[in-house]
């Protein structure tokens, strides 16, 4: 009855119709089908785990997770043919779907086709390198009969395509909500991913600790940025940063609190720097396939956010704040090449060159021109495919207990496997920067156009600081082939179908950008962000 | 009422939350003091919302409460398990990764 009077009274207050709700149309969704494809099979992955028997878990998922990366590489390759050459808006405003972006998500897709063929390869290791049931307790007698048991936690391949999602996401994000929201989708799979080696599983739940407790609390910096600017901006887009700080009535404090907070945030992700400490921990404990994954594609991904942030959003104040950056710039390649000296690790080895790598990135990505756009982004190009490679190298050389990463197992390496010791030395010349590879071409596009914007002295530090780093790369050069193996050395295993593939991808790109760079690098410097 | 005040207070608990994290030795502790700092920018978060007069900054606060959620299971996981190995969560004691 009184229900019944309510809507009797309601029906004679309100007589005046409604104003018809503003008409939303639905997302036109062509330019981002790559970023749904992987997505989506990142969410059919988990229901394998759940539906699948256990035998069947490893091909399929194998299946899915390539076929994934190749249908999104079509879906690219099919936009690509006829997008606007200024860029466009997807989905609400939150996707900037531009020449850059769309760059970065190629340059994405085929970096991880390598990871996902080193993550799924089981030959190297038998049963693969990742633990076959992640709940065991390291040290009990169920983990040492893991150790030797073939199956492997297949949830590693969804985590690996929902962590490719967010950084595809991140790089192309117009928003720092959407920009913080795809910083966690990355984040979150890779601090578990890092947590899942097989063997020296102390190692491996330590360093995916250490990720975890340091990269929440980057992105709590990164978050407190994004709350400061949307005080200062009244709005988190990009353009509207940008276009408040070119009006000066404003409380310059919460403008540079907020921009020092983000940027913290980014280069933590991107292991710049005094940012960096997490980096040579997490490479060394995390699975080898994991690191190559992180170190090629968080690399790409996090330079790409620091890119499109610096560029769209923070040019107009850029006085104010390049300094700084030099200054981290400088630090950055600084301690990547002095500590790298003094490492006894080939994965830490490898770790502090990427420290030193980021450093000489981040001088690409301060040059706010579009040389230093198409630069940066050639560089990323390059590093990821060299990066992934010596990964992939690396966990060939064996002992009983593992890989055989200590620097002294690998003394006369090239009398045992020519070959490997062969592939190596070039992947660390490309590293060093040695005309005829791609190292030596990212280098110089990146050094031409922080010249061109005025950092000459920048560029005088880099060419030493790369002088430095080529020493160590140099000396396991000359510990490979120069020095007698000792009677108990590490073997190398004879790489399956898989891992071979993924080394001769990232070996030939190498090649291949060293000796023809010019159409990767029209690529690159196909066009500017989009700013709306 | 004055946002400003609001503003402070978040800050001091960010400052409260950061050096937690820096200071603190257990790793749930570390933990709580990161999702300290989260909570405390959705205070800046939705009093920059007031300020500004809009209802974004609202908004986000609820996208941080999810993901705050979602790193809480992440990472409970995660320190579980070396829990679980080690028998202790100090972060003192996970020192075989170094140099």
């Amino acid at each position: 009855m009184s229900v019944m009077s309510s809507v009797l009274f309601l029906a004679q207050v309100q007589p005046v119709p409604s104003p018809a709700p503003a008409k939303i149309d639905p997302p036109a969704l062509d330019a981002v089908w790559p970023i749904l494809i992987v997505l989506a099979a990142a969410c059919v992955g988990v229901l394998f785990e759940a539906f699948l028997p256990r035998h069947q878990r490893w091909p399929a998922q194998v299946a899915l997770s390539l076929l994934a990366l190749a249908g999104a590489g079509v879906a690219l390759a099919t936009y690509l043919s006829d997008a606007p050459e200024a860029g466009e808006m997807a989905m609400f405003n939150t996707l900037a779907v531009d020449r850059p972006a769309l760059f970065l998500w190629g340059t994405l897709l085929a970096l991880s086709v390598g990871a996902v063929l080193l993550i799924a390869d089981r030959s190297v290791e038998p049963g693969g390198a990742f633990v076959a049931t992640a709940a065991i307790r390291p040290g009990t007698v169920q983990d040492r009969a893991q150790v030797t048991a073939t199956g492997m936690q297949t949830e590693v391949f969804p985590l690996t395509l929902f962590a490719l999602g967010g950084m595809m996401i991140f790089c192309a994000a117009n928003d720092l909500l959407t920009m913080f929201i795809a910083l966690e989708v990355l984040s979150l799979p890779l601090y578990l991913m890092c947590g899942l080696a097989r063997r020296r599983r102390l190692l491996s739940q330590e360093a995916a600790v250490k990720y975890f407790l340091l990269g929440a609390f980057a992105s709590a910096f990164f978050l407190y940025g994004v709350a400061l600017l949307y005080g200062y901006a009244g709005s988190v887009r990009l353009a509207d940063i940008s276009a408040a700080a070119a009006g000066t009535d404003r409380s310059d404090t919460l403008l540079f609190a907020g921009m020092g907070l983000l940027v913290v945030g980014l280069l933590f992700k991107a292991s710049v720097g005094p940012f960096h400490t997490w980096t040579p921990d997490v490479y060394q404990g995390a699975p080898t396939p994991v690191t190559a994954f992180m170190a090629a594609c968080t690399k790409v991904a996090a330079f790409g956010g620091i890119l499109r942030v610096l560029q769209v959003a923070f040019e107009s104040t850029q006085w104010e704040w390049r300094g700084v950056l030099w200054g981290v710039a400088i630090a950055s390649m600084v301690i990547g090449a002095i500590l790298g000296l003094t490492q006894t690790d080939v994965k830490r080895m490898i770790a502090y060159s990427s420290v030193a790598h980021a450093g000489f990135l981040l001088i690409g990505a301060i040059a706010l021109t579009d040389r230093g756009l198409s630069g940066t982004l050639f560089y990323l190009l390059t590093y990821g495919f060299t990066t992934l490679a010596a990964f992939g190298v690396i966990s060939l050389v064996r002992d009983s207990s593992g890989e055989a990463t200590h620097l002294s197992q690998w003394a006369g390496l090239a009398k045992r496997s020519p070959l490997v010791a062969g592939v190596f030395t070039f992947l660390l010349l490309a590293l060093a920067g040695i005309p005829l590879t791609s190292g030596f071409v990212g280098k110089f596009v990146v050094f031409e156009a922080a010249i061109d914007d005025g950092m000459a002295p920048l560029v005088v530090i880099a060419l030493v600081a790369s002088a430095v780093a080529a020493f160590f790369y140099l000396r396991v050069i000359v510990l490979m082939y120069f020095s007698e193996p000792a009677a108990d050395g590490p073997t190398v295993t004879v790489p399956g179908a898989f891992t071979t593939a993924a080394i001769t991808l990232g070996v030939l790109v190498t090649l291949l950008l060293g000796i023809l760079p010019s159409f990767a690098l029209d690529w690159a410097a196909g066009g500017a962000f989009a700013i709306r | 009422m004055t946002p400003t005040y609001y503003l402070l207070l978040s800050a001091l608990l960010f400052t409260i939350g950061a050096v937690g994290v820096l200071v603190r030795r257990n790793a749930i502790v570390v933990f709580m003091c990161v999702e300290l700092m989260l909570n405390a920018v959705n205070l800046s978060l939705v009093t920059f919302a007031r300020l500004n007069g809009d209802l974004h900054g609202q908004v986000m606060g609820f996208f941080v409460m999810v993901v705050a959620a979602a790193e809480v299971v992440v990472g409970l996981a995660i320190i579980l398990s070396i829990f679980r190995t080690r028998r202790t969560a100090s972060v003192d004691d996970s020192n075989l990764l170094k140099y």
